[in-house]
């Protein structure tokens, strides 16, 4: 099923561009390659997720589980070209309390080229134990990305639209090594989920200062019941919201001026067959910002991976 | 360039590193899972107003099949199908689950044990928890449930 599921992803529609569709999406050739390992040692399990696309919530992978997600942004590009970027992300939780998560990025900016921009790694540790009035994670990323990098997976400091518009070309010779920090505060109240992130990074290349930015989002399920049979389209599987995330500029000019900002509505569709798909259209929301930023990603989650790893490789026995 | 690359392959293989020993961390418990009477006592540690709350949907003859269908959705992988307990998660038809109060039941699954390896449960909406609820206290010892 899931080879079947994918292969619009992993077979090339006409022969003779094997080769070009093959070169041109590392991305598709990730998913191609983890694909049927996924599909041959663990199985898939319905997931809970939320529809935010940038902003996160303090629920964590859970244990021996690995969610893979492969995500898409169209943007549209003043003075310069519009731009499909793609990412897939594995996500793995290690513990009940520590999630880590790997990401491959690339993007293709229309007439000028397909390029692999670089990966990232990430780490988000809740710090409580239990649920409280709020709940705070940690969130901790290195990213080892070109300038050509436009996912857009968060603004920072006194990113702008113009930064985007430079060819893939030259873009991609700035090499960029980032620590990234995150604290992920969330709330649960009468089935809306109600997110704050606010974002402080360092670019290690460079005499760079420490940059800042912010996602905020609220979501909540169309039903909080679930419906007494299985259905794909009962309503409890779609889970609806917005997000908002923007700049907060650096250490020597703090605020919300010469940055981007977006809003964008979101909405998630959780399947009992383990897939969940995401949808958000995102708009700018000023002159800095792109007009436009259209969201898609799919995702779905295998339990038991870490425990199958672990046995195929002799560990795990007591 | 090349300290660039020699940094960029230390990074890349720690990454791995990284990866791999929290793979490894996940043990495999034989099935159902090894169970010494620790494995229950989190139960006691519901506050005395959060045990004493009351199921909202007691009486809706829906909730079990729902909780039910949620249970496979959500529980099964860890508990087992049949909440028998399984690879990492203790059996739900034992007496300390049988004699705990919904409300307790209901704290749990909002709070995780997230130190033995529950995940907090809290984003499942408060009906759906309280469906699980419903099909938890269904349960017969050995059995499917008592309706």
């Amino acid at each position: 099923m899931l080879n079947s599921s994918l292969s619009p992803l992993c077979f090339a529609p006409r022969r003779g561009t094997i080769a070009r569709w093959w070169s041109g999406s590392p991305v598709r050739m990730m998913l191609c390659l983890f694909a049927p390992a996924l599909t041959v040692f663990a199985l898939p399990v319905r997931a809970q997720e939320n529809p935010y696309i940038v902003a996160y919530d303090h629920y964590l992978e859970e244990p021996g589980s690995l969610e893979v997600e492969y995500f898409s942004t169209f943007g549209t590009q003043r003075s310069g070209n519009d731009f499909h970027s793609f990412w897939a992300e594995f996500e793995y939780g290690a513990t009940a309390w520590w999630t880590t998560e790997v990401y491959v990025d690339g993007q293709t900016t229309f007439d000028d080229s397909t390029i692999f921009t670089g990966f990232r790694w990430e780490n988000r540790v809740r710090m409580l134990q239990r649920e409280h009035f709020i709940n705070p994670v940690l969130y901790l990323e290195y990213e080892q990305i070109s300038g050509a990098d436009k996912i857009l997976k968060e603004v920072e400091g006194h990113d702008v639209e113009s930064d985007y518009a430079v060819p893939n070309s030259l873009a991609r010779k700035e090499h960029n090594h980032e620590l990234e920090f995150k604290l992920l505060l969330s709330k649960n109240f009468k089935g809306w989920n109600v997110t704050e992130n606010t974002l402080a990074a360092k670019n290690l290349s460079g005499g760079n200062p420490w940059e800042f930015g912010y996602a905020v989002g609220a979501s909540r399920p169309l039903a909080l019941k679930a419906c007494a049979q299985r259905c794909n389209f009962c309503r409890q599987n779609f889970i609806a919201g917005a997000e908002m995330y923007g700049g907060l500029g650096d250490r020597h000019s703090f605020g919300l001026h010469n940055t981007s900002h977006y809003a964008a509505p979101v909405v998630a569709w959780n399947m009992p067959s383990g897939w969940t798909l995401r949808l958000s259209s995102g708009f700018g929301l000023n002159d800095n910002s792109h007009r436009f930023l259209l969201r898609w990603g799919v995702s779905r989650e295998f339990s038991g991976f870490g425990a199958t790893v672990s046995r195929l490789f002799g560990g795990g026995k007591s | 360039m090349r300290t660039e690359q020699s940094k960029s392959t230390l990074i890349s293989v720690a990454i791995v590193v990284g990866l791999a020993t929290a793979s490894f961390g996940q043990k495999e418990a034989p099935s159902p899972v090894a169970l010494d009477g620790s494995v229950y006592a989190e139960l006691s540690k519901s506050p005395k107003k959060a045990s004493q709350r009351r199921n909202p949907l007691a009486g809706d003859p829906d909730a079990v099949a729902a909780g039910a269908n949620l249970f496979d959705q959500h529980c099964a992988e860890c508990h087992g199908e049949m909440a028998e307990g399984g690879r990492k998660g203790p059996s739900l038809r034992a007496d300390p689950v049988r004699q705990a109060t919904p409300g307790t039941l209901f704290w749990i699954l909002t709070n995780g044990v997230v130190r033995r390896g529950m995940p907090v449960w809290s984003k499942l909406p408060e009906p759906q928890r309280w469906q699980l609820v419903s099909y938890l206290m269904s349960l017969s010892p050995s059995g499917t449930p008592s309706q």
